[in-house]
């Protein structure tokens, strides 16, 4: 454990290192403070349409980060050889997988903390009341969501040859459940067999990260979501993060590293 | 092989040529987005008129607090829509219940257990925007789809309504009203709006009579020209016009409102009514008042 824990202090500090995080956070900052400086009607009182384009713009950095932190990771390892020395330390390639993804999860937490901060602030300063059970929530089920996606993409970063390729195959596949996932299902029962058997399959097969999108409870301000329930999507995404934890390690494990 | 300064003269030449020749081309293409009067219309083109329905939507949805169909849905069950709203006041309540219930089935029951689950993270049951000044949450949209298709006309009526039923924003009505109007001169709809700003909110009878009156006669001058005459707006304008001469004691006129009214009513025999209680009206009112009433009454 303490050989992975080494690995994602690494990563963590090479998120802090890097310029992503910053320049996505003033970019998410500016549009945002830009967005909100409009005034329609004379009513400065209107909030939701801010706090909308702001959860986007959270989300399309947090997606960035991950996918960009997680697919160069075992790549950039191999590329500088400094592979070799991490593997005679000694530390298996399941630690160093464990590791790496704990360090590219970790480092989205602390990047979602500081743009949920922003959005706090921003809407309580506009709104005057403090949702805080509903922003807990959205910043627990994405981290958990963006959890997944950090394991696809290492699994990714084992199959695919290139991080570019990798990382556009993966947003492609995320973004792709995020829009659709939710209405396979409904597109299936109009299908013919065997497309609607195919499509059922796939609807029940790939990971729901839609699931953990809950912006328009937040923006619409709708009750919290059941706590109960809360604890079953963090289930339902630990273990989709473990499968494709698991997957990668059965690939990795084997993979001549030149 | 010529010199490449050359070459370069020549080429320089002919570029400048074709941009003597296109230019004024371009400036009177009937096509050409230089005729735009705003830099949206330059930049985005025709793409505009998607982008406002798009954004009209967006006000429909958060009208709903984000319950709202996706399009899967809808090609289901069809949408819920705003203006249903807006025109609650002219509805019976079983006729917005009915609405009501049927965007509450919309999502029908949980197909799967995946489904009933990812229920609890959505928008799943149907509201509207009913507490005092949530309304004002719809009018981004509203104004940024206004902004983007000028001529999309429920923009500005929808959005003038909210404005003043909902939020006491009477001025930032009228001067929307009067936008829409400049962008559409031809417009009923929008003058009928106009006049109820006039009416409801301004008590200015004769403002709004002569906008209801403009009103009708823009009517008869599409309906004329489409062929397709829009009796639900028709309707209207006579009804309002019928009631403001009522109030105002011009019974002949509100008589002949109420008759033209009848032609075009779905329910004929409540204009019927009507009439015949405005006529008792008028015998039973002292000869004094009727005598006045009518010569008030003339156009």
């Amino acid at each position: 454990m303490n050989n992975a824990l080494s690995v994602a202090s690494i990563v963590i500090k090479e998120l802090y290192r890097r310029k992503d995080f910053y320049v996505l956070f003033v970019l998410t900052a500016i549009i945002t403070l830009l967005m909100g400086s409009l005034h329609f009607f004379n009513d400065d009182r209107i909030v939701r349409y801010l706090k909308e384009i702001c959860l986007l713009l959270i989300w399309i950095s947090a997606l960035a980060i991950a996918v960009g932190t997680s697919a160069r990771q075992i790549p950039a390892e191999r590329e500088n050889r400094t592979i070799f020395p991490l593997l005679a330390k000694p530390i298996t390639r399941g630690q160093l997988i464990a590791g790496k993804f704990l360090g590219c999860w970790l480092a989205c937490g602390l990047a979602l903390i500081v743009f949920y901060f922003f959005f706090g602030v921003i809407s309580v300063s506009r709104e005057h009341q403090w949702a805080a059970a509903s922003f807990f929530q959205a910043l627990w089920l994405h981290w958990w969501m963006l959890g997944v996606v950090v394991a696809m993409t290492l699994l990714g970063s084992v199959v695919f040859a290139a991080p570019s390729s990798n990382g556009t195959i993966c947003l492609l596949i995320i973004l792709s459940i995020l829009l659709l996932g939710r209405h396979l299902n409904k597109v299936a029962v109009q299908l013919a067999e065997p497309m609607s058997g195919v499509v059922s399959a796939v609807y029940f097969a790939v990971p729901h990260l839609e699931l953990f999108d809950v912006r328009d409870l937040v923006v619409h301000n709708w009750d919290p979501i059941n706590w109960l329930i809360c604890v079953g999507a963090t289930l339902y995404a630990a273990a989709y993060a473990i499968f494709f934890l698991f997957a990668t390690w059965l690939v990795f494990r084997r993979q001549p590293l030149v | 092989m010529p010199a490449p300064s050359l070459i370069l003269a020549l080429l320089f030449v002919v570029c400048f040529t074709l941009a003597t020749w296109l230019q004024p081309w371009h400036q009177s293409w009937a096509g050409g987005r230089a005729q735009s009067d705003s830099l949206l219309g330059v930049v985005m083109g025709n793409s505009r008129q998607l982008f406002a329905n798009h954004f009209f939507t967006k006000a429909d949805v958060y009208f709903h607090s984000g319950y709202y169909p996706s399009v899967f849905d809808q090609a289901i069950g069809g949408a819920p829509h705003i203006t249903a709203a807006k025109d609650a006041a002219a509805e019976t309540d079983a006729e917005h219940g009915r609405e009501q219930s049927e965007e509450a089935g919309f999502l029908g029951p949980p197909r799967d257990w995946i489904d009933r689950f990812s229920r609890n993270f959505y928008p799943s049951r149907h509201s509207h925007l009913d507490r005092p000044g949530e309304a004002r949450e719809i009018l981004p949209w509203l104004r940024i789809a206004a902004d983007l298709d000028p001529h999309k006309v429920e923009t500005y009526t929808v959005a003038a309504y909210w404005l003043r039923e909902h939020l006491n924003r009477v001025d930032e009505a009228e001067q929307l009203l009067r936008e829409g109007w400049r962008a559409n001169p031809d417009s009923y709809e929008i003058l009928f709006e106009l006049g109820r700003v006039f009416d409801e909110n301004r008590h200015d009878s004769q403002r709004a009579r002569n906008v209801w009156e403009l009103a009708l006669g823009k009517w008869r001058q599409r309906s004329a020209r489409n062929g397709e005459p829009d009796d639900f707006v028709l309707e209207q304008i006579l009804t309002r016009l019928a009631q403001l001469e009522e109030r105002e004691g011009h019974w002949e006129k509100a008589l002949s409102y109420l008759e033209k009214l009848e032609a075009v009513s779905p329910k004929p025999e409540a204009i019927q009514q009507q009439i015949n209680d405005l006529k008792k009206k008028v015998v039973s009112a002292p000869p004094a008042n009727r005598s006045g009433a009518q010569q008030t009454g003339k156009p």
